[in-house]
């Protein structure tokens, strides 16, 4: 028995959410009196899964994971979730957490709860908080199969340090492969992504025009913020689809999330919803997303927005 | 070219949610059921296959006689014929279970799914039903196109996206993008006449048991009020001393 977690990485590195896994496995772990053993595919150096809480750290090297393939990591989680007796299997919301999370089920015969916002308020019988209904509402879930598989939501539980010495083995199942191929990436390498922000800056309508977006562009490059959108912005062509955030677009968990010339109809709120802290600028006083956030000003973003970059730039070179 | 497409019942996206009988089901008073959102990108999409490569397409739930409204609105859309398996859909692996056998049933060689339904956001009928019928998947996608028992699909990722090859058959979930907001149908009078005489078969389940439920469900604590400031340099100050995210 015990908890397996597999933390992602990308380019050999560990991604921040696989520590936030990693921290979660070891809080259901200690409420089960196990341990926490991680599987990672082609990551560098393992050691520092341990300052999370894995005791054990199952290395898959193969080459023929070297790009992401939905049927082979969930072949390989579910080989290492086997071949621990794994309990609970803990995986994360990423794109490609979501997209495996299904075959590992299938492939483990095991339930499935994603969006996991908290431990779980019983490990017997094992029942989850996950958000239903897109952010307006939680369901505490009981899962009954023998093995469970949980889906931890971003930026909800938090990473926990909690050092463990995690001993290192190499891992060599014999891999079923899919049949899907990756042709092409076509992914922006020198921005953060939405999925990755810890602080997002998105515009709306209110602005205007595309021409205008290099205000929300300062403004996030002053914070290490990625850029997001509003629907109409995307529809008309203004930016990328892969930058429209809401219920049909990207969902956005961060810790700050500041909306620029956006109203806020439900769509659009009820996608940013899981941000910690909503910041609002908009000059229409009666804009609804005033009543979802936590801080407004109520002002012509083609003033405000460029007063705040400068003054963020003096704080952070105060800070620095 | 056979496709399903599964439509989830889903309250309307405006909905206000409450929940009844000690907070163990969803209250369905006064609310509005639609196709789900991301069903319905696919649905356009199957159409655009019916319409330019001759594919016929069926659609398929998981429900009560409650939801085939929603069905026949499909119909009216365009699809062939619907199915509707007689029986509550409660987790996503006892839906995808019984989408799984309809699906091999009929030999569709494209199933087309949600990324996810706007009311339990599972995000796993598709997935599953692609593992449990032995079919290629691909999720989040954002294109497809067909060229015999050749699919190239592209996939939404953080932070861009990327290009699949693939074969037939084929499970994808879809979402915005498959077809643009602007392209999705709303059905004229001569559609909707027709779905009235389109076949909707109801099919008993198979034995299916869920293996998650729901105990509870719970409505976020209340906002507290927005707190208005003046000037940016009140706001650096509230976010670096009050909030702490900066």
């Amino acid at each position: 028995m015990s908890v397996l977690v597999y933390a992602e990485s990308e380019n050999g590195k560990f991604k921040k959410i696989a520590h936030e896994a990693v921290s979660y496995a070891k809080g259901i772990a200690d409420m089960m009196g196990t341990q926490v053993t991680a599987v990672t595919i082609n990551a560098g150096d393992t050691s520092e899964l341990g300052n999370y809480g894995a005791s054990k750290v199952l290395e898959i090297a193969n080459d023929g994971l070297s790009s992401f393939d939905a049927e082979g990591y969930a072949d390989a989680v579910a080989h290492a979730a086997k071949n621990e007796g794994a309990e609970v299997v803990v995986l994360t919301s990423s794109a490609d957490g979501k997209f495996m999370a299904p075959l590992v089920a299938v492939n483990l015969e095991a339930g499935y709860v994603p969006n996991v916002t908290e431990l779980p308020s019983s490990t017997a019988p094992f029942k989850v908080k996950h958000s239903v209904y897109t952010n307006k509402a939680f369901s505490h879930t009981e899962i009954n199969t023998a093995t469970k598989v949980v889906g931890l939501a971003k930026n909800a539980y938090g990473v926990k340090e909690n050092a463990t010495s995690a001993a290192s083995e190499s891992f060599a199942p014999s891999i079923n492969k899919g049949n899907v191929e990756v042709v092409s990436v076509d992914k922006a390498t020198d921005k953060v992504t939405i999925a990755d922000a810890e602080i997002v800056v998105s515009g709306g309508r209110g602005l205007k025009g595309p021409e205008n977006w290099g205000l929300i562009e300062d403004l996030a490059q002053t914070l290490g913020a990625a850029t997001a959108c509003s629907k109409p912005v995307s529809d008309m062509g203004w930016r990328p689809h892969s930058e429209h955030v809401g219920q049909t677009g990207k969902p956005v968990a961060s810790t700050l999330y500041i909306a620029i010339g956006i109203s806020g109809a439900i769509q659009h709120l009820a996608g940013i919803n899981s941000s910690k802290v909503k910041v609002v600028i908009n000059n229409d006083p009666e804009a609804p997303f005033f009543k979802a956030a936590d801080y407004g000003i109520v002002g012509d973003a083609f003033e405000v927005v460029p007063q705040l970059t400068e003054k963020l730039k003096a704080f952070k070179a105060q800070n620095a | 070219m056979k496709i399903l497409v599964c439509i989830s019942h889903v309250p309307d996206t405006t909905s206000k949610i409450n929940f009844t009988d000690g907070d163990t089901k969803f209250d369905t008073n006064g609310v509005q059921f639609v196709i789900n959102p991301n069903d319905e990108f696919g649905l356009t999409r199957a159409m655009w296959f019916k319409e330019k490569q001759g594919a016929s397409v069926h659609v398929a739930n998981v429900g009560g006689p409650e939801t085939e409204p929603t069905l026949r609105k499909a119909l009216a859309i365009g699809a062939d014929e619907a199915i509707r398996v007689n029986t509550v859909a409660t987790d996503g692996y006892s839906v995808a279970k019984q989408l799984a056998n309809v699906v091999k049933e009929g030999g569709y060689d494209l199933v087309i799914g949600g990324r996810e339904s706007i009311d339990y956001n599972g995000g796993m009928v598709p997935g599953m039903i692609a593992k449990l019928t032995g079919a290629n998947f691909v999720n989040t996608c954002i294109g497809l196109e067909v060229d015999g028992s050749t699919a190239t699909a592209v996939r939404e990722i953080d932070g861009g996206k990327e290009t699949l090859k693939t074969e037939l058959p084929l499970v994808i979930g879809g979402q915005k993008g498959l077809v643009e907001e602007s392209d999705l149908r709303i059905p004229n009078m001569r559609g909707i006449m027709q779905a009235r005489s389109k076949p909707l078969h109801v099919k008993e389940p198979i034995d299916a048991a869920a293996e998650t439920q729901t105990a509870s469900f719970e409505k976020p604590a209340p906002k507290g009020a927005v707190k208005l400031v003046d000037n940016v340099d009140e706001l650096v100050n509230l976010l670096h001393n009050e909030a702490k995210v900066i």
